[in-house]
């Protein structure tokens, strides 16, 4: 019985615990031994194995008690951009090495707070700058998908690849990811899993690895969008800890998802009909625009006219943030220290960030520098941020006469490992669909919806207003529903481990 | 604008990030690359436009000042490369 516990959804599991079908221990020992045969995925930094069968089993003994929270004895894995209390967490960076920090991440405590049972760290680009998972300093994750009748390693997308690929492969039942120009949403359409990112200010911030700081948020990933509702419920509220976080009510997510579509008005925004796009996404957004018609929603052209600014507006305004927020980093009091003898101390921060950052990093903390020195500020930086300010107010103004907007959530498949590590701007283009949502701090959800004629699952976006999370999943679950995307990878890992 | 070898080797002393030779020709090309794509933002007219540095738009909250936690000394200290009677042992990074 234990190999059929890893393909259950969240939903399901909770009410098969609550049944007393199995224990919390039986779920998490089956997704520890579906981990411990999928190394040649690359989807862990850290297995937290022993920590997981006792947490497994104070859940079993919360629930004995009558004390059973939202998440209780669901096992997830944890993107390593969220500190664990005493548990490595690396941001995939080499700089981070040794780094266990003593105290939780607000989400992160507030999950295990709910019942959840935490099965390992998750591999992610370094300090979640990338779209490929190739910028880790320990080895890009592979997706659990391949083309029909081909051997390639495909990449998961990224940043948060590894929390991607645990979902999709089953390994975990949900996981957490951080999504800044779209970490989360692209990852999720690249392996065929539910991806959601809140409203900036849903979810706390304070114990997240910091990228970007005005764009950082973060959100659940999952099989289903039940799941993703369920897990943002628990990791959602407000934290005085967090100065940007909202003092909101957190509404039952869950209790949205069947309402029906009628009177909804879907937005269709010409510009996201971007150059080169494939036929088959054109196709797929079309397909979208068909089910949520025929679910009762009234479907509106609309124009978001500074689309195309958002990428390289994004491109100036992430690395300015990343540069100062990883000015942290220099070797003194904890991580990685590179020095040699007769070095002063500039000649120390100097070989560790530049031994301790990759290329990417390297790359990106040297333009946000750039754009914030004396001289510049004003053309790139002060520039930038008028444009993101008229992109904002670009859905402000759709908003009034929309309730969502349906858009593609990639401008293409999963691509294969080594394709566009060494074009940054070709990598940089992944995220054209989300990045928007980002710099305007509305929430946005990747629902898997097809497979591409080479067998790779494709997501559609659905974006909301501010705060109104519960559009995006009731929008987004009509077109689950009407998709009826139900499939997993085929296990070609367990055998290549 | 593009930059030059000198204004990288510049830049990258302001980050604090060690170049060495042979990554620098690179790194001039592939920051003048992504410097030459984001001059079209150029082309968008942003006279009085305020510009946004943050989607919240309130006032940050006060907080009473008072110790809301304490007595962590291992633990602030525990990742520490070296410790000394619970402080910190670091290089000079003062002059």
């Amino acid at each position: 019985m234990t190999a059929d516990l890893t393909k259950l959804t969240i939903a399901e599991a909770r009410d098969a615990l609550a049944a007393k079908d199995f224990t919390a221990l039986e779920l998490t020992d089956a997704h520890l031994a579906a981990i411990e045969r999928a190394s040649a995925l690359n989807a862990f930094i850290t297995g937290t194995a022993d920590q997981a069968r006792v947490m497994a089993k104070a859940s079993d003994a919360r629930r004995a008690a009558g004390q059973v929270g939202a998440l209780e004895g669901i096992p997830l894995a944890i993107k390593d951009l969220f500190c664990t209390d005493g548990v490595l967490t690396t941001a995939a960076s080499h700089i981070l090495d040794g780094f266990k920090p003593p105290y939780d991440s607000t989400v992160t405590a507030q999950l295990w707070q709910a019942g959840a049972v935490m099965l390992g760290k998750t591999n992610l680009d370094e300090f979640a700058m990338g779209s490929s998972n190739e910028t880790s300093f320990y080895g890009n994750v592979v997706n659990p998908w391949r083309q029909y009748g081909s051997n390639s390693a495909l990449t998961p997308g990224g940043s948060s690849g590894g929390s991607a690929t645990a979902v999709a492969a089953r390994l975990a039942m949900g996981a957490t990811g951080t999504d800044t120009g779209g970490s989360i949403r692209q990852p999720a359409s690249f392996t065929g899993i539910v991806g959601l990112k809140p409203t900036y200010g849903r979810v706390s911030r304070w114990g997240i690895v910091a990228f970007a700081s005005s764009l950082d948020q973060a959100g659940p990933m999952t099989r289903t969008v039940r799941d993703a509702a369920i897990m943002l419920g628990a990791m959602s509220g407000f934290d005085p800890k967090d100065s940007t976080s909202a003092d909101l009510p957190v509404p039952d997510f869950e209790a949205v998802l069947d309402q029906d579509l009628k009177g909804v008005r879907i937005g269709v925004p010409d510009e996201y009909r971007v150059d080169d796009m494939p036929e088959e996404i054109e196709q797929l957004w079309q397909q979208g625009i068909i089910w949520l018609k025929e679910a009762g929603a009234e479907i509106k052209s609309i124009s978001l006219p500074r689309t195309k600014y958002a990428l390289p507006v994004y491109y100036i305004v992430a690395p300015a943030e990343a540069s100062s927020n990883l000015s942290r980093y220099v070797g003194v009091r904890y991580g990685l220290r590179v020095e040699e003898d007769g070095d002063d101390y500039n000649k120390m921060y100097e070989r560790t960030r530049g031994q301790g950052f990759g290329a990417e990093v390297r790359r990106r903390v040297l333009i946000g520098t750039y754009v914030l020195s004396a001289g510049y500020y004003d053309a790139y930086y002060l520039k930038a941020q008028k444009i993101r300010r008229l992109i904002s107010d670009d859905f402000k103004r759709v908003y009034q006469d929309v309730d969502a907007i349906l858009t593609p959530a990639t401008p293409s498949a999963a691509f294969a490992l080594g394709d566009r590590i060494d074009d940054p701007l070709s990598m940089y283009l992944n995220d054209v669909f989300t990045v928007p949502g980002n710099l305007s701090g509305i929430p946005g959800i990747s629902v898997p919806v097809a497979k591409t004629e080479a067998g790779l699952p494709l997501g559609l976006q659905v974006l909301g207003p501010a705060f109104d999370e519960e559009i995006v999943f009731k929008v987004g679950h009509a077109l689950e529903r009407a998709a009826g995307f139900n499939e997993a990878p085929d296990d070609w890992w367990s055998d290549a481990s | 604008m593009s930059v030059d070898k000198a204004t990288v080797a510049r830049i990258a002393h302001l980050a604090r990030i060690g170049v060495n030779e042979a990554e620098m020709e690179a790194l001039v090309d592939e920051l003048n690359n992504i410097l030459s794509w984001v001059e079209q933002l150029e082309a968008v007219d942003t006279d009085n436009v305020a510009p946004m540095d943050s989607v919240h738009d309130g006032v940050l909250r006060w907080r009473p000042d008072e110790v809301t936690d304490g007595n962590l000394q291992a633990e602030v200290t525990a990742n520490a490369p070296e410790e000394f009677e619970g402080f910190y042992v670091v290089p000079k990074v003062v002059e």
